[in-house]
């Protein structure tokens, strides 16, 4: 694309075609260079630091004790026996939560792809979940959804006779999980709605013509077409939710399985005061971020590449 | 079965999900508008006289200035984001620098570094220099957090501006500034939206710096929302009442913007 984009420069401005090329890339470097730095300074600098204070013992409770440790941080990480399960709970909070909620938001792609009175309403409801702010979510699901005195859930099962629950105490990883259903089914949904929409009518109809029932139309053509929206749904999802804090810091406060690792440096970090222990958890969250990241970068590359997705 | 009843009963199927779906914020809503002792009663009530007590106490609690706050950061934020990735989306795409693919790695990839491997040496520094609980520095993250989605997004729009269009542009002598400006900018403003509307809701909804790098003066409406986990008596009527508050300028602006949304959250991916 470069080389045809200054091949059309036409030879009125492009005197020296090399020296037209090279000035263009340095204004487009000067382009770049504002966003860049920004973000050098905001996130990268910061993360070589994390790198840093993950290498020194320094608990703010003894400001004097401090000094180059190595990898001491790492090793009490491991020895604690805090990173082990935070681990598990992070990757099973997300593994869970994008399962969930992409297998929902199929469904309801699905349901929503047919033209039916009132599609657009119910479209809107539909992805309102998404759109509520994620304490207001987490909050509204404690005390008016699981809550074992005033929680709608419980009052669905008194009226029919089943036991009551007390979800977040009993079943803290199932409530959170829950709520992340909840919230990103709709952006599941929204993503393979566009997927749908976008399947070429013509074979959906030559399909119907040659005899293939709805079935065998949906697994051999519509799941195919599907594949890359869900790939871009699931890495993209997986990538925020693995981040997540908000909801654990509402529903469990990370008891019962459900100390991600975004929540156990918080824990560390401002309630222990333990900076360099913390900061090796970060480091530890970026390395896990990388590998399920990568994966991602390499589809959206695949994606773009394609010519985007129409 | 024929082809109509199958129909209408997919039909209903459909609304019955959705309604069951869209439930707790449609109960958020009217919880916000029940006395106390009906909101947080163990039988739930539909039919009541609705009552104004519960935003009135949200306010008394003094949600208007961390909504000032919030509104401070987010467009802030906003405005910070937009204007950093216009230039850059635009030597991704039309008047590209050498290593495209690499700027374009580099770019996600702060995305998907967890705010968490950051929060600590912000917090220091910030510490330090006097400026945590400060809103404009929330404000600048905020925007450094969102920039990359920014610019890949407005890169996908770049990327469908006619080329023939800059290099008429082009040939009128026009300027660097001109060029983007006058001639590509004004043909992308679906996608400034875009990127404006995903950076706001972003900032709005932000939890986990927000409690962390503010405490009083800055504090946003999510860590205020937070604050009720550790109320005491009968309080849902004021917490629904605030997060319906706290919720709607986001689900208004989503509701108009359905399609920049899906792009926007798509990175630019899906049109």
């Amino acid at each position: 694309m470069t080389m045809t984009d200054t091949d059309t420069v036409p030879a009125a401005t492009a005197t020296d075609p090399r020296r037209v090329k090279k000035g263009q890339f340095r204004a487009a470097r000067g382009l770049l260079a504002p966003a860049v730095l920004f973000l050098v300074l905001l996130t990268q600098i910061p993360f070589l630091v994390t790198i840093g204070f993950s290498l020194v013992k320094w608990n703010l409770l003894y400001p004097q004790d401090r000094g180059f440790t190595g990898l001491d941080n790492y090793a009490t990480a491991l020895t604690s026996g805090a990173l082990g399960p935070s681990i598990l709970a992070t990757v099973l909070i997300t593994a869970l939560s994008v399962i969930l909620s992409v297998l929902f938001g199929l469904l309801f792609a699905l349901l929503l792809d047919r033209p039916f009175r009132g599609r657009a309403l119910a479209r809107t409801l539909m992805i309102t979940p998404f759109l509520v702010m994620p304490a207001a979510a987490a909050l509204i699901w404690k005390y008016s959804m699981f809550d074992t005195n005033i929680g709608i859930l419980n009052w669905v099962s008194r009226s029919l006779h089943l036991p009551v629950l007390a979800w977040s105490t009993d079943h803290p990883l199932l409530t959170v999980v829950t709520v992340l259903t909840w919230q990103f089914t709709p952006f599941m949904m929204l993503i393979l709605l566009a997927g749908l929409q976008g399947q070429d009518k013509g074979i959906l109809e030559a399909a119907q013509v040659d005899g293939a029932g709805t079935w065998r139309t949906f697994t051999w053509i519509t799941l195919p077409h599907l594949r890359m929206y869900v790939e871009i749904g699931v890495l993209l999802g997986a990538v925020i939710i693995l981040q997540v804090f908000d909801p654990i810091a509402i529903l469990t406060k990370g008891t019962g399985g459900t100390k991600t690792l975004a929540y156990l440096l918080y824990e560390r970090a401002f309630i222990g005061l333990d900076v360099g222990e913390a900061a090796a958890y970060g480091v530890v969250t970026v390395i896990l971020t990388i590998i399920v990241a990568t994966v991602a970068l390499r589809t959206l590359f695949k994606v773009f590449m394609a010519g985007g997705s129409r | 079965m024929t082809t109509r009843t199958k129909n209408t009963l997919a039909t209903t199927a459909t609304w019955i999900l959705v309604l069951i779906f869209f439930f707790p914020v449609f109960w958020m809503f009217l919880n916000g508008f029940k006395p106390e002792s009906i909101a947080s009663s163990a039988h739930p009530r539909l039919i009541f006289t609705p009552t104004l007590d519960g935003f009135r106490a949200a306010f008394d609690r003094g949600m208007q200035g961390y909504l000032i706050n919030s509104l401070n950061a987010s467009l802030w934020a906003t405005l910070i984001a937009i204007v950093l990735a216009i230039p850059a989306a635009y030597a991704l795409s039309i008047r590209r620098v050498k290593n495209v693919e690499g700027a374009l790695t580099f770019f996600i990839s702060t995305r998907f570094m967890p705010l968490a491997a950051v929060v600590l040496p912000l917090f220091m520094i910030l510490k330090t220099l006097g400026l945590l609980d400060n809103i404009y520095v929330l404000a600048i993250i905020y925007a450094g957090v969102n920039l990359p989605v920014a610019v890949w997004m407005m890169r996908s729009f770049f990327l469908e501006v006619p080329f023939e269009i800059i290099e008429a542009a082009r040939v009128d002598g026009a300027g660097l500034a001109r060029e983007i400006f006058r001639i590509a900018l004004p043909l992308v403003l679906p996608g400034v939206a875009s990127a404006a509307l995903i950076t706001f809701i972003f900032s709005w909804n932000e939890y986990f710096l927000a409690s962390l790098l503010t405490s009083s003066a800055a504090r946003t409406t999510p860590p205020f929302l937070g604050s009720f986990v550790d109320g005491r008596g009968q309080f849902l009527a004021v917490l629904s009442a605030a997060s319906t508050i706290a919720a709607l300028p986001v689900i208004i602006a989503g509701w108009i913007a359905q399609k920049q949304l899906v792009r926007g959250l798509s990175m630019g991916a899906i049109k």
